[in-house]
């Protein structure tokens, strides 16, 4: 299946694919009126030292210890893809827990959100690779 | 035809059940559940109470999840036996079972101590069960003065769900902190205070001496009014028909990380089991739902012909209240066991990370818990500390402090 992966060698640290994620699913169509001025809740996470900078998002693991350990039966794979149902989601972080990547977090509510490769919002493909200047994420098999 | 029997229908039955189908479309799998609910989210019954889910949202499969795995389950019924001559489990009704593999997934039970007077006590509830919910749910009223015995786990989010909907709250321990099984002192005062401030009273180091109807006289000599009771002391692990047939048990049915018990053809998984620890080296129950659904999955496996080891099993939790949220794993070493321990602490915020031998065996964060998945990883799969930047990564848990190589095939790669 096609995942978003990153190159560190060609990542800016500019912080566009957070703002890109949160806009596409934010459900709103202007990005100005979307996050401008508020706190923002991307999918996707820029982290950074001295001499490097990446993204990181969900692997959509083959084996995904999340799916396995949610106690509310929320996270769910279907066709390679990690889903979280928030309706099910209590919030009690069991994901956060066990991901060795780091890929999860609460959304302004409390309920979990993460990458679903935009599969299920208006932007169709991940809104991160396609707004990424450098092409440091792309969207591919491998 | 292979025939699967798996008495219990909690998570570690679905484990299994989505084990043994990896494997094995054809055979048939019988599940027996003592309970008459289809499985559901056990640790959701506070989150129940305080009104985040209800009783369909804490479905953990579809409606038609047994259909579509071809399940058959056996509602109400109870097995009494498992035996090893004729390879079948008998049921309460009489009726036999054969199998060809059999899980045992029969979960644990709450221990009530044998306090004085318990029987003048009317309104007393376990909480383990979705029938005890829904039973104390009925009984308290937005007036109820609610004594709550136990102050781990199940006893303190009962509290939290129960919060809003009665008067008063006192929990009780005989322990001197609360959530003694997975904080330490320190840790624990943190979320003491906070519960404290949400309302929740305290007596601890104080046990109940005597119950006279709607009263506990305690150890301590303090007498509490109440008029709703919650015994959640502490479980036991449901061991009685493995040792029965003579196999293995301990405080939990002795599983080796096959989640084969001592006896040929049956297996056992979640919270009835004692299993490895990987963070102390030693057998432990680990009753938590992530080990109950990777324990079933493996035994399934197993049972269908496959092969599977669940090989780093530790115990983690992760659990709030009223907000705060607490998470912690592993094993905690102090330094008369060679371990040591790096700390950040502020007012409302604690991060612990124990480390022994050059490898993280613990930790316990409070308040800031971003991405401690990491750190979990670090236990599991026991990554040296000096293959990676562990100065940067005590402080902040990212993938930064990884070496590129390692970052590049978990970042770059298919995992």
């Amino acid at each position: 299946m096609k995942r978003v992966y990153v190159n560190e060698k060609w990542c800016l640290g500019c912080h566009l694919c957070e703002y890109n994620c949160a806009f596409a699913n934010s459900g709103m169509q202007d990005m100005a009126t979307a996050l401008k001025g508020k706190p923002i809740y991307p999918r996707i996470h820029v982290e950074e030292n001295d001499t490097i900078s990446y993204a990181v998002s969900c692997r959509h693991c083959t084996d995904p210890i999340c799916v396995k350990s949610c106690i509310a039966g929320a996270l769910s794979q279907e066709d390679g893809v990690i889903r979280v149902d928030p309706e099910k989601c209590v919030g009690c972080l069991t994901c956060v827990l066990v991901c060795p990547y780091g890929a999860l977090a609460p959304s302004e509510s409390g309920v979990m959100q993460k990458c679903e490769l935009c599969l299920q919002n208006s932007c169709g493909e991940p809104a991160c690779v396609k707004g990424c200047p450098n092409r440091a994420i792309v969207y591919e098999e491998r | 035809m292979n025939q699967y029997v798996i008495i219990g229908n909690g998570v570690a039955a679905v484990g299994c059940i989505e084990g043994i189908r990896q494997e094995d479309t054809e055979g048939k799998i019988i599940v027996v559940s003592e309970e008459k609910h289809a499985v559901y989210c056990r640790p959701l019954i506070s989150y129940y109470l305080e009104g985040k889910t209800d009783l369909e949202r804490m479905q953990y499969r579809s409606e038609d999840y047994y259909e579509k795995m071809h399940c058959d389950v056996l509602y109400g019924k109870k097995a009494v036996k498992i035996d090893d001559a004729s390879k079948t489990v008998i049921l309460d009704d009489g009726s036999a079972l054969p199998y060809t593999a059999v899980c045992v997934a029969t979960g644990s039970v709450p221990f009530v101590p044998p306090f004085s007077g318990l029987d003048t006590v009317s309104k007393k509830f376990s909480f383990m069960t979705l029938d005890d919910t829904l039973a104390l749910e009925t009984a308290v009223t937005p007036s109820s003065k609610v004594l709550i015995i136990g102050a781990g786990l199940i006893g303190l989010k009962c509290a939290e769900g129960l919060k809003e909907r009665v008067a008063e709250i006192t929990v009780c321990d005989l322990a001197d902190r609360v959530l003694s099984s997975i904080l330490d002192y320190d840790c624990a005062s943190i979320m003491q205070k906070h519960l404290e401030e949400n309302g929740i009273k305290f007596l601890l180091n104080d046990s109940v001496e005597t119950f006279e109807s709607d009263t506990a006289t305690m150890k301590s000599g303090k007498k509490i009014d109440f008029d709703v009771l919650v015994l959640a002391v502490g479980v036991r692990a449901n061991v009685s028909l493995v040792r029965d047939m003579g196999g293995e048990v301990n405080r939990g049915i002795l599983v080796n990380d096959h989640m084969e018990t001592t006896v040929p053809r049956v297996y056992a998984a979640g919270d009835c089991t004692e299993g490895d620890d990987i963070s102390s080296g030693q057998k432990r129950v680990l009753a938590i739902l992530p080990n109950a659904y990777m324990q079933g999955h493996c035994a399934g496996v197993n049972m269908a012909g496959g092969s599977d080891a669940f090989s780093n099993p530790i115990p983690m939790n992760s659990i709030g209240f009223f907000g705060l949220h607490s998470m912690t794993a592993g094993t905690y070493f102090g330094k008369e066991d060679g371990g040591e321990m790096y700390e950040e602490k502020t007012d409302r915020k604690l991060k612990r990370l124990f480390i022994r031998n050059g490898y993280l065996t613990g930790f316990i964060l409070i308040g800031e818990t971003e991405r401690a998945g990491i750190y979990t990883s670090l236990i599991r799969q026991k990554i040296p500390l000096d293959s990676i930047d562990f100065e940067s990564l005590k402080k902040t848990a990212a993938l930064v402090s990884f070496s590129p190589e390692t970052r590049g095939k978990m970042l770059g790669g298919v995992v």
